[in-house]
């Protein structure tokens, strides 16, 4: 009877600002908690501290320029935004991507995923007190950046996606630094594993916190881990398959409990089909082979060709200073980036710049229904809440 | 797969004609996609039958956004990606608005996830939602002046443009 008076009495909840300079929100989300005692009745989330307008700065450039754009957003999945916008564009125009070039692609992304779910898996334990898992994380996903350094000479704003392929074709010692790679990486996970699964403390942050059921997921456009803990197997690599996923063989990992532990599992195991993937994409990506379309006008040509042919160098002049003018239309893209459905959708009038670019961001979107999973909990499961949805606030705020 | 997906736009058409035969102002197809524009004020009652129509079942809002046609009128296309995720299909609604006039009925209450969707086209395109139960800005400040992913908003701004000089200085071409 007494907790029913306190939760109506206006006097007796307290507003408490959090962030947006707060460590555990990741970044730069402001949340307006409304508390009674430690149970928070209301959560209004307040964002746009790092909107950047890439969506108005797509529009002055060309299709080829913006590429460099689309890294900086989810800045933990450069190379599934780079994927995203290349697709989009190739769709516009209609082009096909040399399955060499698909199944690098295929090969890099998954390797992104698994670096992206080691950045959430650390800073998420660190959020709820285990300090070691994050040095242990971070450990191997500087072996991961590594390997992109190799194949294009940055650690993480790779832009190595490139309308109608990738930008270079793979560099010596690729095989052996991935092969490294693929022996070392399941015994990491299985450490991570010992150190987390069965951690009393781990079992009872995570346990029952931030339930969500499926009907309300769905309803509030929630893709990705989330949506899979909540029991729906919906996945884009195998609902809509894009850059030849049909060939490749994997399970997309679901749970019912649809809590924070659930997610936890749910991403654990994506870790390991995506090492599923990468081990197959390692043997279908051949040694010789084309990395770009053929499209002259479109793709740039080979350094070679540009010296010594004049058609060459004319196309290469045309492609960087005046672009490419895909037929008017539109076109809607999504794939499966580590945090759910990434959408992009491109407008042409016919113009080599584009009328309209958009990004549908899975962080956006899920962190839309952060209230409802806060909403009656504690408030120390907020920090648990807004870790388990992975949220990166460049790809919030765009 | 472009055979299966136009088997699928004439099916969406089919039975939304057939639901109310004004619901279908026009149908296309590029690139494998299908596009339905339906009239602005049976948005709302199109996009609750599309997700509820046994035949249909897009239970999934996936995405909402606007194109500014301007200088061309209707300036505003919405469009609305729907994803039926028991169906493996995939549609896109559209409603065209006049810039005089840029105001839909909102569907949050079709779907809740729509609430930010259109909260963020409302703050970059000022386009108004009637029934939106917390029509504000969501990634601008509360006193930004104007709406900038307009095409007749500059890229560069209107305030706080930094001097140049004549080298730099961009033609007004929108």
């Amino acid at each position: 009877m007494t907790t029913v008076e306190t939760a109506t009495g206006a006097a007796k909840t307290m507003v408490l600002n959090m962030g947006p300079q707060h460590p555990s929100t990741h970044g730069v989300l402001r949340i307006l908690l409304e508390l009674d005692g430690e149970t928070v009745v209301k959560a209004v989330p307040d964002l746009g501290y790092l909107h950047t307008g890439i969506e108005k700065s797509c529009e002055d450039k060309t299709y080829s320029q913006a590429i460099t754009l689309t890294d900086r957003m989810d800045y933990l999945n450069p190379l599934g935004n780079n994927l995203v916008y290349c697709l989009a564009v190739e769709k516009l125009l209609g082009l096909a991507v040399p399955k060499r070039a698909q199944y690098i692609r295929v090969m890099m992304v998954e390797l992104q995923r698994i670096s992206s779910h080691l950045v959430w898996l650390g800073t998420h334990a660190i959020d709820l007190g285990a300090m070691s898992v994050f040095l242990y994380c971070f450990r191997e996903r500087e072996e991961i950046l590594k390997i992109f350094e190799m194949f294009s000479g940055q650690r993480m704003m790779t832009s190595y996606i490139r309308i109608g392929g990738v930008a270079l074709d793979p560099p010596a010692g690729w095989r052996q630094a991935v092969e490294r790679f693929l022996k070392m990486m399941p015994s990491r996970v299985d450490e991570y594993e010992s150190l987390l699964t069965e951690n009393r403390i781990w079992m009872g942050r995570t346990k029952g916190v931030g339930y969500i059921s499926a009907e309300d997921a769905i309803a509030y456009s929630m893709t990705g881990p989330t949506l899979r803990a909540a029991g729906v197997a919906y996945d884009n690599r195998k609902v809509f398959p894009y850059s030849s996923y049909e060939e490749f063989d994997f399970d997309i990992p679901t749970r019912t409990d649809s809590d924070c532990f659930a997610r936890y599992m749910i991403r654990v195991a994506e870790m390991r089909e995506s090492l599923k993937i990468i081990r197959q994409a390692f043997g279908k990506i051949t040694n010789e082979g084309p990395i770009k379309a053929e499209a002259p006008g479109i793709i740039p040509p080979q350094r070679e060709k540009m010296k010594t042919e004049m058609e060459a160098l004319i196309y290469h002049f045309k492609i960087f200073t005046e672009g490419f003018s895909p037929a008017p239309g539109e076109a809607f893209v999504t794939v499966e980036s580590p945090r759910g459905e990434l959408g992009c959708f491109i407008a042409s009038d016919g113009s080599p710049k584009p009328l309209r670019v958009h990004f549908r961001s899975p962080s956006y979107i899920n962190l839309q229904a952060l209230p409802k999973l806060i909403e009656g909990q504690l408030i120390a499961d907020v920090i648990a809440c807004i870790g388990t949805i992975d949220i990166v606030l460049g790809e919030v705020d765009r | 797969m472009t055979e299966t997906s136009s088997q699928n736009a004439n099916v969406v058409a089919e039975l939304l004609r057939s639901w109310n035969p004004k619901a279908v102002a026009e149908v296309s197809e590029f690139r494998g996609e299908t596009t339905i524009v339906v009239p602005r004020e049976l948005l709302r009652a199109a996009a609750a039958y599309c997700r509820q129509h046994a035949g249909l079942q897009y239970n999934l809002l996936t995405d909402a956004t606007c194109l500014d046609r301007y200088p061309h009128e209707p300036r505003f296309e919405l469009n609305y990606h729907l994803v039926s995720i028991p169906r493996r299909e995939k549609v896109r609604l559209k409603v065209k608005l006049s810039g005089n006039d840029p105001v839909v009925d909102s569907l949050v209450v079709v779907w809740p996830g729509a609430n930010w969707l259109e909260r963020e086209i409302f703050d970059l395109f000022g386009i108004r939602f009637l029934g939106h139960p917390d029509l504000r800005r969501i990634l601008l400040p509360d006193d930004w002046e104007g709406h900038p992913l307009r095409r007749d908003y500059p890229v560069e701004g209107y305030r706080d443009v930094p001097n140049t000089g004549e080298l730099f200085r961009k033609s007004s071409t929108p």
